[in-house]
């Protein structure tokens, strides 16, 4: 029951990006079509839950021990920027139309503060490894619902009659902003 | 003090290590052959990302070179440098990038178009008149002399003449296209700078309705089409230019009766 309300804490009712506010450079620059929006929130739920498994165990068997915990934001850097290298040659490997896609956001995921934000909160809430694992796989989720949410309004948007001024990013921030507004109709119900 | 920094080290360093390992790895599994020339080419190309050359990016323009399904000469903001350089790479012999140019096929200014009873007032913008009435002209077809053309066009190289028609300064013209897109009459189109002849109207209807609205228009009556072999073809009562067969010496430049066939200047 804790790892079920975990899992729906970290996607939903805490959601990364509309909650936190965390991961909103690929939440605005890779939601104008659903398909490459689900994929990035793919590749971003699998470089989290093996960021959440890598980093658990780096922190609990190799920091803590040593007394290195200062070291963690190196670490979990570390820990990331390779992941998401071998996420990118992964991608462009199977999928060139998808690598091309994703472009510059695909690289970006090493700076994507939503999943530096997962392997920090880790520690933070002293989760035990199967708890991390759950929470990565929870916040991945959550960013994939997110993302593709954004992806799918954007689409219809693109039929929309928009006033000028607010074609392009201004309507896209707006609707963000109200996405946000509806998820916080969560809080409290965990 | 010294200790803990001494483990510190050596832990990032193992941790480095192992991580540069395994991509190591990951990078013999996974490597994507590529031909080398596509980011020699890449680095050739202005990076811009436009999109001018019909392809999805510089890369993939690059791409599409090296399988010789683009021309050296595709793009059109490199220019003939960049064209040259990339035939060159290639072993191929370019020829120069054909410069784009609007031109504006209506001649139906304030002289020659006849005004319709009523007066239009409203916002003075080519989209705002058509939508409502069409603007001041008779004619559905011609330019409304809105200056959205004149508006839209980044580099201030089209200029409403006194006669109500915008005119394009083909020195300073980039060939960008965007009057193109805000010409809500689709009058503007982009031909090759060398081409030198076009039909300045786009009046689809019938020889007395079109002689009436203006008195520049294609009355249709064909001539051109019968006398030119193909040159023309009559869409309606709109002879349109077909600039694959045409001969222009066989065009009747004199036997048009408005003058809607013409070379410019």
């Amino acid at each position: 029951m804790e790892l079920v309300l975990i899992f729906f804490s970290a996607a939903i009712v805490n959601n990364f990006v509309l909650s936190y506010f965390l991961g909103i450079c690929p939440f605005i620059g890779v939601s104008n079509k659903l398909s490459s929006a689900f994929s990035m929130g793919m590749a971003t739920t699998f470089v989290m839950v093996i960021t959440a498994i890598v980093s658990w165990l780096i922190y609990h068997l190799i920091l803590v021990p040593f007394d290195l915990e200062f070291l963690q934001y190196v670490a979990f850097i570390l820990v990331i920027a390779s992941l998401v290298q071998f996420v990118e040659m992964f991608i462009k490997k199977v999928s060139q139309p998808l690598y091309r896609a994703l472009g510059i956001f695909l690289p970006l995921i090493t700076t994507n503060c939503a999943i530096l934000g997962l392997a920090l909160f880790l520690v933070l809430r002293d989760y035990s490894f199967v708890e991390s694992v759950i929470y990565g796989v929870g916040a991945g989720a959550g960013f994939t619902l997110a993302i593709s949410i954004m992806a799918g309004i954007r689409e219809e948007l693109d039929l929309a009659d928009i006033p000028k001024a607010f074609q392009g990013a201004p309507i896209t921030l707006v609707v963000a902003g109200i996405l946000a507004l509806a998820f916080m109709g969560f809080s409290g119900m965990l | 003090m010294d200790t803990s920094l001494f483990i510190a080290i050596a832990t990032m360093g193992g941790l480095g290590f192992i991580f540069a390992g395994g991509l190591a790895l990951a990078d013999k599994k996974l490597r994507v052959e590529e031909n080398p020339l596509i980011g020699k080419i890449n680095e050739l190309l202005p990076g811009a990302n436009c999109g001018a050359c019909g392809k999805a990016g510089c890369y993939d323009f690059a791409t599409n070179i090296t399988e010789g399904k683009s021309a050296a000469n595709g793009c059109p903001v490199g220019g003939d440098e960049t064209a040259i350089e990339i035939a060159e790479m290639m072993g191929v012999e370019s020829s120069s990038t054909q410069k784009m140019l609007p031109r504006i096929l209506c001649k139906g200014g304030h002289a020659e178009a006849v005004k319709k009873m009523t007066e239009y007032y409203g916002p003075i913008s080519c989209s705002s008149m058509h939508i409502v009435s069409g603007g001041d002209k008779k004619c559905f077809y011609g330019c409304l002399g809105g200056s959205d053309c004149v508006n839209a066009c980044p580099f201030n190289a089209i200029i409403m003449n006194d006669n109500g028609i915008p005119e394009i300064i083909e020195e300073i013209c980039t060939g960008c296209g965007m009057c193109v897109k805000s010409c809500p009459r689709n009058i503007i189109e982009m031909h090759p700078s060398d081409r030198q002849f076009f039909v300045f109207c786009k009046n689809e209807d019938d020889p007395k309705t079109s002689k009436d609205v203006c008195a520049v228009s294609c009355l249709g009556c064909g001539i051109c089409a019968r006398k030119s072999d193909g040159g023309v073809d009559m869409h309606g009562f709109l002879g349109v230019v077909n600039y694959e067969k045409f001969d222009e010496s066989k065009i009747p430049f004199d036997k048009c009766r408005t003058g809607a066939i013409a070379k410019i200047n």
